[in-house]
């Protein structure tokens, strides 16, 4: 699992790439919440596309990236999720609760 | 109700995070013979996946344990798969089976048994506290290729 930050202007790009099961999300978890309390964005936009492989531990991750963008009162946004990852975020209901495109 | 099979394989291995992906992939190359179409290869790599977890996380919480995978090649073009550990055991199966139920704190979704059974046809959990936990689930693959000698 790879975690890439990019940061510009307040707004956080997290470029995720690799395996997001749970062996991988362990550190990736971390990371995220480390990049976002360094880079406090107002928005952030978590980039799917180098994920090969996801299941309920993504789910994890995610959930806890955008609760934390909510204590910092901005948005986020999961874009360019691959088949697989989208139908294990559409059958645990996810599409309600995070903005996917 | 045991069916019978054309082919089965085992697997066993240690409770380490690493072997999740192990798991997938054996799974996934066991099941190619089936000719398994590319969404069906994915249902089938990410309930193994939440399984197999479940065994690593849950059952062996400060600990190593064994984690069992046994599949099945069943009549009808069926898999079958059942992991096993002999870890803590679940108290309230039904319980555990809810979406959002979980015992795994933040690191958790508690949407493992849930996304199982929405990609799998059949899911049947059996599991004694202190004694461990069995994980069975079916699909019937389409299988691509119609044509039969
Ligand atoms: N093999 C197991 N041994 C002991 N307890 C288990 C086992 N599998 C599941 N459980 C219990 O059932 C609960 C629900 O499992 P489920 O996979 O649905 O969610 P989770 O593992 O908590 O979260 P997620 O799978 O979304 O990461 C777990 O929190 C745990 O309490
Ligand atoms: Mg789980």
């Amino acid at each position: 699992m790879e975690l890439n930050a990019k940061s510009t202007d307040r707004n956080l790009l997290l470029e995720l790439s690799g395996e997001l099961d749970h062996h991988g999300a362990r550190d990736a978890i971390a990371e995220t919440e480390r990049a976002i309390d360094a880079a406090l964005p107002r928005r952030l936009m978590l980039d799917f596309s180098g994920v090969t492989f996801m299941d309920s531990s993504g789910i994890a991750l995610i959930l806890r990236a955008q609760k934390r963008m909510q204590n910092l009162g901005g948005s986020m946004v999961v874009c360019h999720v691959p088949q697989q990852a989208k139908r294990v975020l559409e059958a645990a209901g996810i599409c309600r609760l995070v903005a996917v495109r | 109700m045991k069916r019978k099979s054309s082919n089965e394989f085992t697997l066993e291995f240690l409770s380490r995070s690493a072997n999740e992906g192990f798991a997938r992939m054996a799974v996934a190359c066991f099941a190619a013979q089936m000719d398994p179409t590319l969404n069906e290869l994915e249902d089938i790599k990410t309930a193994v996946s939440e399984a197999v977890t479940n065994a690593i996380v849950h059952a062996y919480p400060n600990a190593l344990g064994k984690v069992t995978v046994h599949g099945r090649i069943c009549e009808g073009n069926v898999l079958e798969i059942t992991v096993k550990d002999r870890g803590r055991g679940i108290p309230d199966v039904n319980q555990a089976r809810q979406p959002m139920f979980t015992t795994g704190g933040e690191e958790r979704s508690g949407m493992g048994f849930t996304i199982m059974e929405s990609f799998m046809d059949h899911l049947v959990v059996k599991s004694v506290v202190g004694r461990g936990t069995s994980v069975q689930m079916r699909k019937k693959l389409s299988s691509r290729l119609k044509v039969q000698k």
